[in-house]
């Protein structure tokens, strides 16, 4: 196992600086500058820009030195903070909504997933799975509006907007419940058609049969024998999921207000911000390598058909 | 685990809704007993040096923590005494002597001096530094060249520090707008010594910015700043006004969605929308009109024709395409918010300034120019294409004018949105034929508006170049009559409205509400809003 791990993280090297050579070039290839504004500047403070900011170097250059520096580089967009510290300043945000938005999406996900499986083809499948379906249909923007009219305007249980009491300290405060809510509806609704589709091959098969036989409990069947393999989509859907969950959503961010690492992604896109572009994708990536990774050991301990080579 | 973390998830709910539940006090009534604003400017501010930024979030915050020479009165923002406690004028027009107050300090409690500024204006014109906006500097002798480098001797430029607390300030020409212009940012001093002690002379992000390290004058300072979360100013206990002050915090928030901003101030966490969307504008007519604010801004809508490719380098064309549209029917029917229709380019009552030259609206005149340009009801038009950033607002104005051409003038033209940086890009690089676009002005007069069109103005962007306007704006520039540089700028604006290398669409109007207990919150042309003079005021209890 520590062979495997080990070679799954060599292989991640090549990956990082492919991506951070798409990112960088790419980017760059993108009209339009970190400088370009609705008030045009002269060609001369341009020039001087460029050279305060290191774009007059050659691109190998200023690649060598993206990589290299990535952390400590300064943000095109907001000069006085650096790439990393931006990162560790919004991450925090994100993966916290992201840790809730994932409980609430297992939680409720995987427990209507088996309901649905268990008589599968009656109410009891069908109630749960077009709750599912309409989950899945009803995008966060309808969502997260849909929820701060009931809960926030009319009910006035939660606040419509912030995080933390806009304290961002506390560990959980009444604003976290809307958005980890919106966010992990969505996910939950996708679980649940994962859980019940794989909960029904694996309940039809031999093992579980002998397991009946045995005498084991209905309940001791389905948490011990059943939801082991059952769980195998949902978790190599978890892998990617998880990432995008704690990176940070955009929409979600935007409706709610909250100071997370998905706004500074999309938005450094559009203002050209050359080094924050690159260090949040590079950042995700990392993210999205370490969690396939942890998702490959993880079917391999609850498929005794795997190995770990 | 599953259990495990089922039980979890809906422990965390039950807290939430218990959290949630009960009485409480909201943000803003909170606010409003501590005297601590909850306000959203929209974007994220970028930075706080005043020699860096550019945008209009910027300004609002860093017009709460620093002072210039002169401050604006709260209701119509005539200069009044900032820094500077008096000041005179020289018989030309060209020499300003400012006498700063004695108390006038820095929030470290340093003397603010007359060498603060000349070191400010420096820093601002300094070549390395690269400010965007030191061309707000250069009504100011020698200031154009050392920013270009021409000129290495800062004691040529026209900014003298005669002794500790006079200022003396020569200028090209007589600037009738010079007062006003000394509130916007630029002109704002800086604590140079916490500047060089971060080595942030000639660099961007030194740390000097930062809450622990900044010093500043106005009438608040810096006490928090979380990027992208929020900036929190408090009552600068060493500004020389501090008796005037109102309010012991003000909180800013970044909130770029509207709706968002309007969940906030129905649920009690902003005491003002920034922005109110249109499609709200019925709805708090009715329901709140007490909060609900439509006011002239100092701003422009219109689209540039790219005049060096066909078929608009015909003056014709250009006239039919302006005469051919009713711009009443946009502003009521499209973009709503009580915009005006704009039948001339700068906004209306700009230091007693409003344009004579009109445009006429005129189908059966439109059609017939067409003719003459060699394209008798639209036939043989060439394939024109509007250019316009990605934003719905825009799309609809686009078709509305797409719809109007194609039913008035027989012609089919192409929409294009692009992302704004592209956007801005082939604007740039003239690689458009029509483009949509705004100009806000930088201070109340109406040069701001008319020197864009200049032909070694960066914003011109279309080509267009006319020697006699050129010499028409040189002139105003020297005019020291304020009649007759008026009668300049009206023959100015004739020249652009008979040759159209824009066609004007409306003039803006900001939408947005205020909470009933903000007081002293005037509505203005600019949208400034001198920051000690607010005051957060409990309605009476009824």
């Amino acid at each position: 196992m520590l062979k495997f791990i080990l070679r799954r993280i060599l292989e991640t090297i090549p990956v990082l600086l492919c991506v951070a050579a798409m990112t960088f070039f790419m980017c760059r290839l993108a009209p339009g500058g970190p400088f370009d504004d609705d008030k045009q500047v002269t060609p001369e403070v341009r020039e001087l820009l460029d050279k305060q900011f290191n774009l007059d170097q050659p691109l190998y250059r200023q690649f060598i030195d993206y990589v290299v520096n990535l952390p400590s580089l300064q943000s095109f967009k907001n000069p006085s903070h650096t790439v990393g510290g931006i990162i560790s300043e919004k991450f925090p945000v994100s993966a916290k909504l992201g840790f809730f938005a994932i409980s609430i999406a297992l939680g409720l996900g995987v427990l209507f997933g088996v309901i649905a499986s268990l008589r599968p083809n009656t109410y009891i499948d069908y109630i749960p799975s077009s709750l599912a379906m309409i989950g899945i249909c009803l995008p966060t923007f309808v969502m997260g509006p849909l929820l701060i009219l009931v809960f926030s305007l009319q009910l006035d249980w939660f606040p419509p907007t912030g995080w933390g009491g806009f304290n961002y300290d506390q560990f959980f405060a009444a604003d976290m419940v809307l958005p980890s809510l919106t966010l992990g509806l969505f996910y939950a609704a996708y679980i649940s058609r994962l859980t019940r589709g794989g909960m029904l091959d694996i309940l039809t098969q031999d093992y579980i049969r002998t397991a009946r036989a045995k005498g084991a409990s209905g309940l001791r069947v389905i948490l011990r024998h059943a939801l082991r393999g059952g769980l195998l989509p949902v978790i190599s859907f978890m892998g990617p999921a998880v990432a995008g969950l704690i990176a940070g959503s955009f929409v979600i961010e935007k409706i709610f207000a909250i100071p997370g690492l998905g706004q500074e992604f999309v938005n450094s896109v559009f203002n050209r911000d050359y080094t924050l572009v690159l260090g949040v994708v590079m950042f995700y990536a990392t993210l999205i390598i370490l969690l396939n990774l942890i998702v490959d050991i993880l079917q391999v301990v609850l498929n005794p058909k795997l190995k770990f080579d | 685990m599953t259990n495990r973390i089922i039980a979890c998830g809906a422990l965390g709910l039950l807290a939430g809704a218990l959290a949630g539940c009960g009485p409480k006090i909201k943000p803003t009534d909170q606010g409003i007993r501590d005297k601590v604003l909850l306000v959203t400017v929209g974007a994220k501010t970028e930075d706080l040096d005043p020699h860096v930024v550019t945008g209009v979030p910027e300004h609002h915050v860093i017009a709460a923590l620093t002072e210039g020479l002169v401050a604006e009165d709260p209701v119509d923002l005539h200069p009044v005494p900032g820094t500077a406690e008096k000041w005179e004028v020289s018989a030309d027009g060209t020499v300003y002597t400012f006498h700063l107050r004695e108390n006038a300090k820095w929030t470290n409690g340093d003397p603010v001096t007359a060498n603060d500024f000349v070191q400010s204006f420096k820093r601002i014109l300094t070549p390395a530094l690269a400010s965007k906006y030191a061309y707000m500097l250069f009504v100011m002798k020698g200031a154009e060249e050392y920013s270009l480098g021409k000129l290495n001797d800062f004691s040529q430029v026209g900014a003298k520090a005669l002794d500790e607390r006079t200022l003396e300030i020569t200028l090209n020409s007589p600037t009738p707008y010079f007062l006003a212009l000394l509130n916007h940012y630029t002109w704002f001093p800086v604590h140079i010594p916490t500047i060089e002690k971060h080595d942030g002379m000639i660099r961007r992000g030194s740390g000097w910015t930062q809450p622990e390290n900044f010093v500043s004058n106005g009438a608040f300072r810096l006490k928090s700043w979380q990027l992208g979360r929020k900036i929190v100013v408090e009552k600068n206990p060493h500004y020389w006004d501090v008796a005037t002050t109102k309010l012991n915090e003000i909180h800013f928030y970044p909130v770029e969605l509207e709706t968002t901003q309007e969940n906030m101030f129905r649920g009690g966490q902003l005491h003002n929308i920034y922005n109110l969307h249109t499609d709200k504008i019925a709805t708090y007519k009715k329901d709140h009109p007490d909060e609900l604010r439509i006011k002239p801004h100092l701003a422009s809508y219109f689209y540039r024709f790219n005049v060096t490719r066909k078929p608009c380098d015909d003056v014709r064309v250009r006239k039919a395409l302006a005469m051919a549209l009713d711009r009443d029917s946009i502003t009521k029917n499209v973009t709503k918010g009580e915009r005006m229709p704009a039948l001339f380019f700068t906004p209306p009552g700009v230091n007693g300034y409003t344009a004579r030259a009109r445009i006429e609206e005129n189908v059966e005149k439109a059609r017939q120019l067409l003719a003459e340009a060699g394209y008798p009801d639209g036939k043989g038009f060439p394939p024109l294409e509007l250019l316009y950033n990605t934003t719905e607002g825009h799309r609809i104005i686009a078709e509305a004018i797409q719809q109007m051409w194609k039913k008035n003038l027989n012609i089919d033209i192409k929409l294009e949105n692009q992302e704004w940086k592209v956007y801005l890009d082939r604007q740039r690089e003239m690689d458009y034929q029509v483009s949509r676009a705004g100009w806000t002005g930088d201070y109340p007069d109406p040069n701001t508006f008319l020197d864009m069109w200049t032909s070694w103005s960066q914003q011109n962007q279309t080509g267009w170049a006319k020697p006699e306007y050129d010499a028409l704006i040189r002139k105003a520039a020297t005019t020291q009559n304020t009649e007759a540089r008026l009668e300049v700028f009206q023959q100015a604006e004739e020249i652009l409205m008979e040759e159209l290398p824009i066609l004007p669409i409306y003039i803006y109007t900001r939408v947005y509400a205020l909470h009933p207990a903000v007081k002293n919150w005037h509505a203005n042309v600019l949208d400034h809003h001198p920051w000690k003079h607010v005051d957060l005021e409990a309605k009476a209890a009824e």
